[in-house]
């Protein structure tokens, strides 16, 4: 498997939303390569006739029917923000757009 | 053969969580009198342990008074009501800190209760406090906790095992009877085997994780932490069964645990057929821990048990699969945290204040060295172009291993390993290399991939520090972990003379730094 | 964002030029009383932030649980479609970081949506049909809202900051995408709105959703591309966003294609991009470009179980379906007798439902369609509203029109009944009542009023009289006048010739 460079860390920690200061990409671009080359192994019995797993336990259709729930007390959680006004979150301009 | 004879005691924190609800069924107690002695025992050690990141003591005492009123008009009250117990603090409770252990959650209180603390309020049981824990449960010793290290009651120099390492060691001081845990990898379990305590993870789907502040959603369950076998059904009975809030969540009902316990207490596993699983007793192990497990496996033959090898040739595989599924899960899991709708906000350095740029800074605060390299790690296998080879992979791993388990149990009831391949480190001695310290999950892992129940009970002693038994049963049939647990835990006190923390030192008397955090 | 205005190809040369490809992403919001995956009300308007619980806050430790009525939807309107439904699907996360995205990552369906493969026929306004074949159908759930306080602009840019209310994070989304269409020509833009049109009649039809394109209850993206002629391969697309009304997609496509024909008339390449459209200068602006960086990281959403649909669950919601509105629309017209423009004219209006109802509450068709066409659609008009906004009923139109088939009214006075009803006065029969509406036909009051209007008036009664009768209206003017409109008209211009002797 290739190994991860500290661009490469820096391009996840870009995706993944986390400042990283310059000793931490060195020093996660080093253990990260080890752990990525550890956990490669996996690679060796996952074939293609071996179905995936994506949950522990074989559930199907579990539902909710369409009923109303109390909801939160709106003070109580804008108490909990860090900043709000007029009943809603106030969070810092958003440069990017969806 | 009956219950082990125990010596009544006057410390009402060295009963067990059973012989307390008895006490208080017959009205020999208060739940306010057991619930007092607890904070008191809290106050008194846990500066030394540092269990607890947060105690409640005056939520815990209302509860107290309360049961106890209810109790006096004549209610008809849940088995362990008046009975205190302690709560990781991963476990969402309404108006109590709840951290994970993380600074990114420091100061949130949240708005709503978990379904297993809405059970335990339900059934009169007072919250003591919240446990120490790994940062976002990543870890094997606590030490990634943001809040401190916790001690291990037996040295205090050494980890009390993680990521619940609080819990284990609440329930070891005797700063609590009863804990609950969450286990992802074995943050029930390997903690109960190094601090000498009794620690499950139901099967997945068996307890429900509406509340806990998700680590890796197809791994992870809340399960008791306990001194006795007996005490863990009594709690797992109270928090397990079916929540419509939890779409994992089982709708069987639970299959009847306590009782399992006390069949197992008379010590008879006649009909039983216990696997040894060969790839869980290799190399890596510490030689201490090898003889118990040997031991114990004698004391099971004796006890009528039928002892068979098995083999699960892909467990080899198991930890590569784990440090895939869980850093991928947990890099979703934990985008949330953000700075944006509740706990910490970071600006950062320069001024710049986008939310992006917020986002970013107050993630890069918040959270330590371990979660940020789980969650690069994540975004890597999670991340186009590498998704096949390595989440794919991992997926593919986890039906080899379910496999595997499958095969097993056709020959087995159970399957039996140590629970952890040493015994207690000491404290900073592994944080430097985080490969070793994922190793020492190798035998707990698998169970957590398959969704399968396990159970570590303390079975003895290596160069002074306790050594764990692992139990693992099919999906579904966690009354085979206390059935044999029970069994092998009374026909070790029989060895004993009594159970295996007795042995434990006194704990320096040390009051912790706040009472609340 | 640069709004400068980009250089155009007038429309008709630009798909003589090119053969124009579109394809449309229809987002419609489920009118279910909870959302996706929490209890959580989905009321429209309610206080910021008092729709949420812990599940559509993301709150740590929340857990997602699925609606079935949601899920039931989704596969009603996959059925509507002639879709596949499939047999076991999952949901996923799509990770990304975004203010209004409270968990950030929304819960969607990637590579298994509940529905796939099917299509609709679209019609025209002038009759012709286009078969538009679906992708895909799938189910996720909606972001909450950003208002951008402090800038200038109100826009994104600008703005200080912004708040955020989570209200309408979690309520149920089904997207709908369609392949590409093709060989429509120069009637791409007409397609398109015509396909929003019929999925939104479609979702009414099913109950689903209210599907008001003014509350953002059906959103479109329309992706438009162009290519040399119609065997060259697709060229590159851009995508235009929350196209939010039924004119929009048609000039936003109408704009796209005269854009790009531009853009590659001058010798360069459309930029494969996400695009805004502006309702009031009518322009697409560059948004975001699409790049490798998008990298959403789905996996299968671990919180939810895979939706096993079994065949009988299908076929039990298969047969709840209703009639679908073009089928319906054709086998009304042909039981009512109207003509095609009529009939367009009446589906323009919305008044499909209040006619039919009418006719089923005892009115003619004929009738029905004079009312709400005529008296009802001016005073509608007038008054800013919708048709059903109106304060009258089809049970009171019929009853309306029973009372002029019975002679009780005329036109006039049913005219007067109904602004009566309008005016929340009651039915048309106890406005008529109360008013004392009603037409007199008694000989006796009749006589009256004609010897007063004949007296009145002698030298008209002479120029009758020498069999000149062209002054005859003038006198039962008089006396309609007099009887405030009541009487019978035909029966006074007997009694006023009996009178003068000239019968």
């Amino acid at each position: 498997m290739s190994t991860i460079s500290r661009e490469e860390v820096a391009r996840l920690a870009g995706l993944a939303r986390i400042d990283l200061t310059g000793p931490e990409l060195d020093r996660l671009a080093g253990e990260l390569d080890v752990i990525v080359e550890s956990v490669a192994t996996v690679s060796r019995v996952a074939t293609a006739d071996v179905p995936a797993t994506s949950h522990p336990l074989p559930l199907t259709n579990v539902f909710r029917d369409d009923v109303v729930e109390p909801t939160l007390p709106v003070e109580e959680i804008l108490a909990a923000a860090p900043a709000a006004q007029d009943g809603r979150f106030l969070v810092p301009q958003i440069l990017e757009e969806d | 053969m009956a219950d082990a004879p125990v010596a009544p005691t006057d410390d009402l924190t060295r009963r067990t969580a059973a012989d307390l609800a008895d006490a208080l069924r017959a009205r020999e107690v208060s739940s306010v009198e057991v619930t007092q002695a607890h904070l008191d025992r809290i106050a008194a050690v846990d500066g030394a342990v540092h269990a607890f990141l947060h105690v409640s003591a005056d939520d815990a005492l209302a509860t107290a008074r309360d049961v106890d009123a209810r109790r006096a008009a004549g209610e008809d009250l849940a088995p362990l009501a008046g009975v205190p117990v302690a709560v990781k603090d991963v476990v969402v409770t309404r108006g109590m800190p709840t951290t994970a252990g993380s600074r990114i959650l420091e100061g949130w209180v949240p708005p709503y209760d978990a379904t297993i603390v809405e059970r335990l309020r339900a059934a009169g049981m007072p919250i003591l406090g919240k446990t120490n824990m790994d940062e976002f449960a990543m870890g094997s010793s606590t030490e990634h906790s943001a809040y401190g290290n916790t001690h291990n009651p037996w040295d205090l120099d050494r980890i009390p095992g993680g990521s619940g390492g609080g819990s284990a060691a609440a329930v070891a001081a005797y700063e609590a009877p009863l804990a609950i845990g969450t286990d992802t990898g074995g943050s029930i379990r390997q903690p109960g085997a190094v601090t000498g305590t009794v620690g499950v993870k139901p099967t997945y789907g068996g307890v429900s994780r509406y509340g806990l502040v998700a680590l890796a959603s197809s791994l992870d369950q809340a399960g008791p932490v306990t001194r006795t076998v007996l005490d863990s059904a009594l709690l797992h009975e109270a928090i397990g069964g079916h929540d419509p809030r939890d779409a994992t969540s089982l709708p069987d009902a639970l299959p009847a645990l306590v009782e399992a316990a006390r069949a197992g207490r008379t010590g008879d596993l006649r009909g039983v057929r216990v696997g040894v699983v060969r790839e869980l007793d290799g190399e890596g192990y510490q030689d201490g821990v090898r003889a118990r497990f040997e031991e114990s496996l004698d004391l099971l033959r004796e006890a009528g048990a039928e002892v068979v090898e098995v083999s699960c040739p892909h467990f080899e595989y198991a930890l590569a699969a784990y440090y895939l599924i869980l850093p991928s899960e947990a890099s979703s899991n934990l985008a949330k945290f953000d700075g944006m709708r509740f706990g910490l906000r970071v600006e950062p350095r320069d001024g710049v204040v986008t939310a992006e740029r917020v986002m970013a800074a107050t993630r890069g605060a918040g959270f330590g060295d371990e979660v940020k390299r789980r969650i690069i790690l994540g975004t890597y296998a999670l991340s186009a172009g590498y998704y096949d080879a390595y989440y794919g992979s991992a997926q593919k791993v986890r039906t080899l291993i379910q496999r595997d388990f499958a095969q097993a149990f056709e020959r087995a009831d159970v399957l039996v390993s140590p629970t952890a391949p040493t015994t207690a480190f000491r404290l900073g001695e592994k944080l430097d290399d985080p490969l070793a310290m994922y190793l020492n999950d190798v035998a707990t892992i698998p169970a957590n991939l398959a969704g399968v129940p396990g159970m570590s009970v303390p079975n003895g002693l290596a160069d002074g520090l306790p050594v764990g038994f692992q139990v693992l049963a099919p999906a579904r049939a966690d009354d085979r972990l206390y059935r044999v647990g029970a069994a092998l835990e009374m026909l070790l006190e029989q060895r004993w003379g009594g159970p295996l923390l007795a042995g434990a030192p006194e704990l320096p008397v040390r009051a912790p730094e706040g009472s609340t955090r | 964002m640069s709004t400068t205005t980009a250089a155009l190809v007038d429309y008709d040369e630009a798909v003589s030029r090119f053969d124009p490809v579109i394809g449309i992403e229809v987002h419609v919001e489920l009118g279910t009383l909870t959302k996706m995956f929490d209890g959580a009300p989905t009321e429209f308007g309610a206080e910021p932030n008092t729709q949420v619980t812990p599940v559509s806050l993301g709150l740590p430790g929340a857990l997602p649980a699925l609606n079935r009525t949601a899920v039931e939807s989704a596969i009603r309107i996959g059925l509507a479609l002639n879709c596949e439904i499939a047999e076991l699907c999952r949901f996923a996360r799509k990770n990304y970081f975004y203010p209004d995205v409270p968990k950030n990552f929304q819960t969607s369906q990637y590579d298994e949506p509940i529905a796939h493969d099917g299509w609709i026929d679209v019609e025209l306004e002038d009759g012709t049909v286009v078969r538009v074949e679906i992708e895909r159908a799938h189910m996720e759930e909606d972001a909450g809202k950003n208002t951008h306080v402090g800038g200038s602009t109100g826009r994104i840019h600008g703005a200080e900051y912004s708040l955020v209310d989570y209200n309408r994070a979690g309520i149920p989304l089904v997207e709908i995408v369609t392949r590409p269409i093709t060989g429509v020509g120069d009637r791409a833009p007409e397609v398109a709105r015509a396909y929003v049109q019929t999925l939104r009649d479609i979702f009414r039809a099913l109950g689903v959703s209210e599907a008001r394109m003014e509350r953002g209850n059906v959103r479109a993206d329309v992706n438009v591309s162009l290519r040399p002629s119609p065997d060259a391969p697709l060229g590159t697309r851009t995508e235009t966003k929350n196209v939010n009304s039924f004119r929009s997609v048609e000039r936003a496509v109408r704009y796209e294609i005269s854009r790009q024909a531009a853009v590659l008339e001058s010798g360069g390449a459309v930029v494969q991009e996400t695009r805004h459209w502006h309702e009031d200068t009518g322009v697409t602006t560059s948004g975001r470009v699409k790049s490798d960086a998008e990298d959403y990281r789905y996996f299968p959403e671990p919180d939810l179980v895979p939706v096993a649909a079994s065949r009988t669950w299908v076929e039990e919601l298969r047969a709840t379906l209703p009639e679908m509105p073009v089928a319906r629309r054709r086998r009304l017209q042909g039981e009512w007798g109207y003509s095609d423009p009529e009939m367009r004219d009446v589906v323009n209006a919305g008044a499909i439902e209040l006619i039919e109802a009418s006719v089923a509450a005892g009115a003619s068709p004929a009738a029905a369609r004079k009312w709400w066409m005529g008296e009802l659609a001016r005073t509608a008009n007038a008054e800013g509203l919708a048709l059903e906004e109106l304060r009258v009923t089809p049970a009171d139109v019929a009853e309306l029109q029973r009372l002029v088939d019975s002679g009780r009214l005329n036109d006039k006075l049913a005219r007067q009944a109904l602004a009566g009803v309008l005016a929340g006065e009651g039915s048309p029969e106890e406005v008529a009542r109360a008013r004392g509406l009603e037409v007199v036909s008694d000989d006796g009051a009749l006589l009256t009023a004609v010897d007063a209007a004949l007296a009145a008036q002698p030298d008209v009664v002479e120029k009758i009289r020498s069999g000149n009768l062209g002054p005859v209206g003038a006198i039962i003017g008089a006396v309609m006048k007099a009887t405030r409109g009541q009487a019978d008209a035909g029966r006074v211009r007997e009694l006023v010739l009996e009178r003068v002797g000239a019968s």
